[in-house]
């Protein structure tokens, strides 16, 4: 049996220690990592716990994170608890085996600490690596700070490993902001987190020698089209064991969490969409607002995939002007999240302005002084009823003025 | 003895690819394929045509279209080393109580690996054309090779 560790109601924890936390209390039977800036803490803290017998489990060194989501996927075929960390260019490595193990429904836990891509090489966080899995057949829920992120990781287990959903989860928190800023984070004691993610149900394992099986089979073009729809819709139809899952959590421990979350959104004539950690800058940004009675309001697709859109309708629906904040550079397009919450708002019958802002590549900070600037030009589209800026703008980038298209649509 | 073991009442009996074809909603789970009808104990004590294969299963499947070159065994020469049954790629050779008894022609797919890892002098397998029959090959077959000195 594994050693227990007590801990204080409130420990003083990083993101990625949080993380590393969750994965010891889940008592997961095989990490395989191959670490990498700045999710390394996560794998080094877990394979310590491995070493000083505090999990029963294998932490298995590769040389690759081609090879650690490979081996992720054996562990799982074979019927094990699975989880990894990585970030970034080894993120973009694993793309390819990321869609491998969704295909096979191997119910992995991937933690990923957000982190810009090269080139130019940079190690601080933005999401353009979360938006690199955004077609990969991934459950992803994103945290904004340690204690969600060891909460939804505690939670991803759950959602994942249910029989109804049976699919990979990754659990995203951003670079630095998140995963090297140490804050409060009240977890659970060992005991009271394994029961709520529960002993490991194996299915269709490969070590069951009995029943032996087939993983990673070839379909060509009378049979790969009916897989990918039975995936689709297992994604599709995930959102109901998710809320579950996050009923349940509150239950335990008071904290909830919702699929779209908003925050100051009662009355609110105009709103930011964001994901991540400047979530929290936008909401403190927003209060000082409210304080003078500007009604703005945040609201942040705390599950990206399945993407929320009703939700998003919902919480939307009533806004004049809605600025969608993408912090990855999408290179001759629209922003991915500012595409996704457009398509949903343009089947409501408020169809507000809606626009999109580039921010925070690489690491840089977004302000509140940003986002006050943006919550003006949001204000200002609400009072004349069309849009006064490009539809596409970048803020915080030094240089002149970055904008793309134009439109005068009223409501 | 060898016949019954070689072609057994499921084996090749389709090609494969002609399964029926249903929709998304019926479609087999995350594609993991269940080799056996029912779980079965340890297979490794089961002889493979004594298992309840399902149709998932290649065993009921044939690809010996795919070849075009086929070995073909010779039991004179043989000393049933089993080189080539640890060789193939395609578990197409067939040996029981390590004897050899032939190959599997519904999975073989002519690579010719066992032909090459043969230590016989002559080689008790040898590559004939796909359409060569097994008599006239074995009629064919060449004598013993001499040391050169």
């Amino acid at each position: 049996m594994a050693e227990k560790m007590e801990l204080n109601e409130v420990e003083v924890w990083d993101g990625n220690y949080a993380v590393s936390q969750a994965l010891r209390q889940a008592q997961v039977d095989v990490v395989a990592a191959y670490p990498i800036t700045p999710s390394t803490p996560i794998v080094e803290n877990y394979g310590a716990y491995v070493a000083n017998g505090y999990v029963d489990g294998e932490f298995v060194m590769v040389e690759s994170e081609h090879a650690a989501m490979s081996a992720c996927v054996g562990a799982a075929a074979a019927g094990g608890r699975v989880a990894t960390a990585t970030s970034s260019q080894g993120f973009a490595l694993m793309v390819e085996v990321l869609y491998q193990a969704s295909g096979m429904r191997l119910p992995i836990v991937l933690t990923v600490v957000n982190r810009a891509l090269a080139s130019p090489l940079n190690v601080r966080g933005d999401h353009s690596d979360m938006y690199l899995g955004r077609d990969s057949g991934w459950i992803q829920i994103d945290a904004f700070n340690a204690q969600e992120a060891y909460d939804l990781t505690l939670c991803a287990f759950r959602i994942g490993e249910d029989m109804r959903t049976r699919l990979p989860v990754m659990v995203h928190q951003d670079g630095f902001d998140t995963s090297h800023t140490a804050q409060n984070v009240k977890p659970l004691q060992d005991d009271e987190a394994y029961k709520f993610v529960g002993v490991y149900k194996p299915f269709e394992e490969m070590l069951d020698f009995s029943k032996a099986v087939t993983y990673g089979a070839q379909t060509e073009e009378d049979w790969h089209f009916e897989h990918k729809a039975k995936q689709h819709k297992a994604l599709m139809d995930s959102p109901v064991v998710i809320d579950e899952v996050f009923e349940e959590f509150k239950k335990l421990t008071g904290r909830e969490y919702k699929r779209v979350e908003s925050y100051l959104m009662d009355d609110a004539e105009v709103a930011i969409v964001a994901l991540g950690s400047n979530v929290e800058t936008a909401t403190y940004t927003a209060q000082q607002l409210r304080e003078k009675g500007i009604k703005v309001g945040v609201v942040s697709p705390r599950c990206f995939r399945p993407f929320p859109f009703d939700e998003i309708r919902d919480a939307l629906k009533d806004v004049k002007s809605v600025a969608v904040l993408d912090r990855s550079c999408p290179m001759g397009a629209m922003g991915a999240l500012f595409n996704e919450v457009t398509a949903a708002m343009y089947t409501t019958d408020s169809r507000p302005i809606i626009s999109n802002y580039i921010y925070g590549l690489g690491g840089r900070d977004l302000t509140v002084e940003d986002i006050k600037a943006i919550y003006e030009e949001q204000l200002a589209n609400a009072e004349v009823g069309h849009l006064t800026t490009p539809v596409q703008q970048f803020i915080g980038v030094r240089g002149p003025k970055l904008g793309f298209f134009e439109t005068r649509r009223g409501k | 003895m060898a016949r019954g073991v070689l072609a057994t009442e499921k084996r090749g009996i389709r090609e494969l690819g002609a399964e029926e074809k249903v929709g998304w909603d019926e479609a087999q789970f995350g594609v993991i394929l269940p080799s056996f009808e029912k779980p079965i104990g340890n297979a490794a004590f089961i002889r493979p045509e004594e298992r309840p294969y399902s149709d998932f299963n290649s065993y009921t499947a044939t690809v010996a279209s795919w070849r075009v070159i086929k070995p073909v065994y010779n039991r004179d020469i043989c000393i049933d080393c089993q080189n080539c049954w640890v060789w193939c790629p395609d578990t197409s050779i067939i040996s029981r109580d390590k004897q050899m008894m032939g190959i599997d022609y519904d999975h073989c797919k002519g690579c010719g690996v066992c032909v090459e890892v043969c230590p016989t002098n002559p080689k008790s397998l040898l590559m004939f054309l796909e359409s060569e029959d097994p008599e006239e090959a074995l009629a064919k077959w060449p004598e013993k090779k001499k040391k050169s000195k």
